[in-house]
């Protein structure tokens, strides 16, 4: 197993920690669910445990959770107007979940939920069924219209139908490979400038002083990756407040 | 990419790494881990699961509860607002009320005084009426005295001269006058 130290796929594997096979249907409890129920409990536990004693005056874990209540329903409020706030549980579940994922896929030995392209799919076309379902609820046929920008000349009606729906399309598509592509490279770089460091100082003692530039790089590739961490959740959330407007508002 | 396990594992697998990840490779189900479909079904059914927990305890229960504290930190502080714009309300309507009744005071004050100043005037007016009537009376009085004096003096006048005449007569003619003469001439004398 001493290829794991330096191949940067392994992280990413999938192990089966409780096997769980329906027929043909593998529905084992994996790592990858257990570090799902590691982030929902402690998204839980700190927003919970930050505001349990209510204070007037916040302290510093209860200023974090009222920090990205309102920062979360202030991007919500300005992308989707006050309508827009009954999406508020779904966008601030999937702020939370996306961000705590990202954040304690940092520690080392740790899976990142989000590096895995299904998971970031499906939080995706959570967003966009939500769009389309809540849409069609609320503006029937006309929920339509948002294939077709108003003021676009009757013979570029088509052309740009077409565009937009392709748009439409593949916005489940980005919103998930954005997040996904992001959180898989950052890992995998810092992976590999890591092994770097490994296999250069096994070199002899000139590898060790080379080292020292693989090291500093890993130095610097994580501070960048937090910042990603938090980048992709800010984001996702962002976007989907973006969509979530237009099933409120088709007309553009 | 579960069926690409046939394919030799180093092309698959991360092909910077070569061949050392390739003997190791079929260990691992041989794809990509992201893109293995075989672990789809179980990721999405713990995503589902994972994921509508925390959904539920969140709008349950730590976004009430964070949204309380906020509404509850607005309403105190609106609340306080409003107290405070009571209080300065209050003591608005106080300065007024305190001016108001400064001006009445004031005007009942200039009231008052005037009265005392015409009630004043009026009692100064009748002490000096009376003052000059008792003047006016002794004046009289006064006059008639002096009229009396000046009628009585005005007849020793005539006795005195015609005593004096009579003294005078005596002295200078020796042709006796009677008393009578001398008095009409006298008479004749104060009347011209």
């Amino acid at each position: 197993m001493e290829h794991d130290t330096v191949d940067p796929i392994h992280q990413f594997q999938i192990h089966e920690l409780i096997p769980l096979h329906f027929g043909s249907y593998n529905f084992s409890f994996t790592n990858s669910a257990l570090f799902m129920f590691i982030v929902v409990g402690l998204a839980l536990w700190f927003l919970t445990s930050s505001t349990a004693s209510r204070a007037m005056v916040p302290g510093r874990a209860q200023s974090v959770s009222e920090i990205a209540y309102e920062f979360v329903a202030g991007t919500l409020r300005d992308a989707a107007g006050h309508h827009g706030m009954q999406f508020f549980p779904l966008v601030f579940t999937l702020f939370t979940f996306v961000l705590t994922a990202n954040l304690l896929g940092m520690f080392p030995y740790f899976f990142t939920v989000t590096s895995h392209i299904i998971v970031t799919f499906a939080l995706a076309m959570l967003v966009i069924l939500t769009v389309v379902i809540v849409g069609i609820a609320n503006h029937g046929f006309k929920f339509f219209k948002l294939f077709v920008p108003a003021g676009v000349p009757i013979y570029l009606i088509p052309l740009v139908t077409a565009i937009e729906i392709i748009s439409f399309l593949s916005r489940p598509i980005s919103l998930s490979v954005r997040l996904f592509a992001n959180m898989l490279a950052g890992h995998i770089t810092l992976k590999v400038f890591a092994g770097f460091i490994f296999t250069m100082s096994a070199l002899g003692s000139l590898g060790i002083v080379g080292s020292i530039l693989p090291l500093l790089m890993a130095v610097a590739l994580t501070a960048l990756e937090f910042l990603v961490a938090f980048l992709q959740a800010y984001v996702f959330t962002v976007l989907t407040c973006m969509y979530l407007n237009d099933a409120l508002h088709p007309g553009h | 990419m579960a069926d690409t396990t046939q394919v030799p594992a180093g092309e698959t697998a991360t092909p910077q790494h070569g061949t050392e990840v390739g003997q190791n490779a079929p260990a691992h189900a041989g794809s990509f881990p992201p893109f293995d479909s075989s672990t789809f079904a179980s990721q999405l059914l713990w995503l589902a699961i994972a994921f509508g927990l925390l959904f539920i305890l969140m709008s349950r229960v730590a976004i009430p509860r964070i949204s309380g504290i906020i509404e509850a930190r607005k309403d105190k502080i609106a609340k306080d607002v409003a107290e405070a714009s009571r209080l300065k309300a209050e003591t608005d309507a106080a300065i007024l009320a305190y001016e108001e009744a400064l001006a009445a005071a004031r005007k009942k004050a200039a009231v008052i005084a005037a009265e005392a100043h015409k009630a004043l005037s009026a009692e100064i007016d009748a002490k000096r009426h009376a003052a000059e009537a008792v003047l006016a009376e002794k004046l009289v009085v006064a006059e008639a005295q002096i009229g009396e004096i000046k009628a009585r003096a005005l007849l020793e006048v005539d006795s005195i001269a015609r005593d004096t005449a009579e003294a005078v007569l005596g002295i200078l003619t020796p042709v006796p006058v009677s008393h009578d003469e001398i008095a009409d001439a006298v008479d004749a004398e104060t009347k011209r």
